[in-house]
């Protein structure tokens, strides 16, 4: 059975899709990608579909999954590379992808993903430093 | 003893033809500046030469016999060319009616000793003539749909210029309205420029658009939603304060869509997201 290799990249997953998907390997990527994120911890996933030239409902609907499973397991995701045609089909299907990011390419996409991590980080320890404020000044 | 009508015309051509070519002159609308005379009678000429060799005895009462494709085919050419250099409909069909008045005035002296043949006569010509007129009407409205045709697909070429305003930034003013087909080739444009500049910014201008109701919103949200699939950004600029209006009267939801009122403002936000400055040069003295 072939399999979409699912890259480890420090805090990120790296999952570049260089054939046209069927269903069968869109369903074992999703299921891969949750476990991998689950195993590794990871804070980010980036998809590079830059090589997808058809894509249909079914498709977007899994793009769509793997951004919202990821999301609530803590990790961003981020589509890179979509083809012009691909992303005219997914707005005439009626699919916005809203749970995940995305970007022109592999660079601008690791770059986005950074900086949610650094966001996410800072902000948590933002509200530490309230948290411990509030201490004080009891 | 019964005439053979299409022998009578044949022998007939001549005055037929001057007859014609009288009457066409006479006309009011007669356009010199846009047929000479000359070209105006070999028109004519070769017109009644088809026509007059498809009539025979027998098929006068079908016209849709395959002996007068030719004669279609010389008119509807004839049609067309003079849609093209601009002719009016009336022109156009004093063209032809004017030879079944000709037809008629030499049946109705040839043949005015015999009723019974020349109300058949008339009575089959008037509904050949007739129909040559359809042909005619069809092939000159054809001709001019071409032509509008050719302006349409025209105006859409030229009318979805995409610009480069800065690096990373692209601009696009939409002019005129957006329907269903002119979208897809702005979002085509639009989607493609992106990839091929790597552009992270787009700037929508709908200035242009004379009028936005729930069908154009419809499509501008499109576009927005293509382009931040593909991972840019889209700005819509240029929302005229009629424009505003109309929208919320609509109860057309853009409140996820980033809108600017103006070019300038929009390039401002892109610039920001850019984390870009655009400073006035301090002069030292």
């Amino acid at each position: 059975m072939d399999r979409i290799p699912i890259l480890r990249m420090g805090n990120f997953l790296l999952v570049t899709i260089q054939i046209d998907l069927y269903d069968r390997l869109a369903i074992n990527l999703e299921t891969d990608l949750v476990n991998m994120v689950n195993k590794t911890q990871a804070k980010g996933v980036l998809i590079d579909i830059s090589a997808l030239s058809i894509v249909d409902s079914f498709m977007g609907r899994i793009l769509g999954n793997i951004g919202n499973m990821a999301r609530i397991m803590d990790a961003e995701t981020v589509v890179v590379g979509m083809q012009p045609a691909v992303a005219i089909t997914l707005v005439e299907l009626g699919l916005e992808l809203k749970g995940v990011h995305t970007a022109l390419n592999v660079v601008k996409g690791m770059e986005l993903l950074r900086n949610k991590i650094k966001d996410l980080d800072t902000g948590e320890e933002e509200e530490e430093e309230i948290a411990t404020n509030e201490d004080s000044t009891e | 003893m019964k005439q053979d009508i299409s022998k009578l015309l044949q022998k007939k051509k001549k005055n037929i033809i001057e007859d014609w070519m009288n009457m066409q002159l006479a006309d009011a609308g007669l356009r010199e500046d846009l047929m000479s005379n000359d070209e105006l009678r070999e028109q004519s000429a070769e017109l009644i030469d088809a026509l007059l060799k498809a009539i025979t005895e027998q098929n006068l009462d079908d016209f849709n016999s395959a002996s007068f494709n030719t004669v279609y085919e010389i008119l509807s050419g004839i049609s067309i060319s003079r849609a093209r250099q601009g002719f009016s409909p009336r022109e156009t069909g004093v063209f032809v009616f004017s030879l079944k008045d000709a037809i008629l005035q030499t049946l109705i002296i040839e043949l005015k000793n015999d009723q019974e043949t020349l109300i058949e006569a008339l009575v089959a010509m008037n509904k050949l003539l007739d129909n040559l007129g359809i042909v005619t009407f069809e092939t000159f409205i054809k001709g001019r749909e071409e032509v509008i045709l050719r302006q349409t697909d025209e105006i859409t070429e030229i009318s979805t210029p995409v610009i480069r305003v800065w690096d990373g930034i692209l601009a696009l003013p939409i002019i005129g309205t957006l329907d269903s087909a002119r979208t897809q080739v702005v979002m085509e444009n639009l989607l493609q420029n992106v990839v091929d500049t790597g552009s992270t910014i787009t700037i929508l201008d709908i200035s242009g658009v004379p009028t936005v109701d729930s069908l154009v919103a419809q499509h501008i949200i499109k576009t927005v939603a293509a382009t931040r699939l593909m991972g840019a950004e889209c700005i819509i600029s240029g929302i005229r304060p009629e424009i505003a209006q109309t929208v919320v009267h609509l109860g057309i939801d853009l409140s996820n869509i980033v809108t600017k009122a103006t070019l300038a403002s929009a390039l401002k936000y892109a610039f920001a997201l850019l984390k870009l400055d655009v400073k006035r040069i301090q002069k030292e003295k």
